[in-house]
């Protein structure tokens, strides 16, 4: 059974769900490469520590409009799934801290949000577009990967399916 | 200009080589930008537009300038039309946009046009 939920995750991330870009060796199926990073509170921020929850990892910034559209639909997910061992970790790629801190309060993410980098966006096959997401498993490995604007619903279906493997 | 066009000329002679510059996140110029490009500041912002200025200051007002940004689809950049403006505000007549339909990665990178790292 378990076998055919993660067949049905990994068939919806092929039927569209993840417009990958094809520069970079795809993560999916890998375990997502490990992180440490301080949050804008200043606590820390391990993925490894994560492991147990479905992590919902998205790449964006201030100035990027379709990432503004949807960073409330994921503190909304936030809110109604966190219970459930969802954790939505936020890694803002601008070049600056301050509009960040503005934004992180104007909409409203309850979640951690990190200051990104170069190596950052490497380790995660090149952020060269934005917003790019990651849906993690427990286990830690990269179940799904969205690039550009997408499409909410699905990407919820697939959190959702992930969430119900335990 | 389409990717492919701007490819051809940066293959050519250096007289006709345009001036090339990134008009976006320096987080992504660092990753990957186009070879012999220079970083000139978030188009978005007037930190980025001052930058602008200091990277055209020595270049003739007919000089072909290609700025490119790749952040986001091209309906939603925020920073190539802002540029563009305050580029021919500055009285430059020669100045184009890269075409990229949806971001840097997909169409520059992943379509096996040359890229650079770093600064």
């Amino acid at each position: 059974m378990r076998a055919l939920a993660w067949g049905l995750v990994v068939a919806l991330v092929c039927a569209g769900g993840a417009n990958g870009t094809s520069q970079q060796p795809s993560l999916i199926g890998k375990q997502a490469p490990r992180f440490v990073r301080q949050d804008l509170s200043g606590k820390r921020i391990d993925l490894a520590a994560m492991n147990g929850k479905v992590v919902l990892l998205n790449f964006w910034a201030t100035w990027c409009a379709p990432c503004r559209i949807e960073l409330p639909t994921f503190a909304g997910w936030q809110t109604s799934y966190g219970q459930e061992g969802f954790q939505v970790i936020a890694v803002s790629m601008d070049d600056e801290r301050a509009p960040v801190d503005k934004a992180v309060i104007k909409l409203k993410m309850n979640f951690p949000v990190v200051m990104g980098d170069a190596k950052l966006g490497d380790d995660y096959g090149g952020v060269l577009g934005l917003p790019i997401t990651y849906l993690i498993d427990r286990r830690g490995k990269v179940a799904a990967r969205y690039a550009g604007e997408s499409d909410l619903k699905q990407m919820e279906s697939t959190m959702k399916k992930l969430l119900s493997q335990r | 200009m389409q990717p492919a066009a701007l490819a051809k000329l940066l293959g050519g002679q250096a007289a006709d080589k345009p001036l090339v510059l990134q008009v976006g996140s320096r987080l992504m110029f660092e990753q990957a930008h186009i070879p012999g490009s220079a970083y000139a500041g978030a188009g978005s912002q007037a930190t980025g537009l001052q930058m602008l200025e200091g990277k055209v200051a020595s270049a003739g007002k007919n000089k072909l300038i290609v700025i490119y940004c790749g952040c986001c689809p091209w309906t939603r950049c925020p920073n190539v039309a802002p540029a563009y403006k305050h580029l021919h505000q500055l009285g430059f007549t020669n100045v184009k946009v890269l075409y990229i339909p949806n971001n840097f990665g997909d169409d520059w990178v992943g379509k096996g046009f040359p890229a650079a790292r770093g600064e």
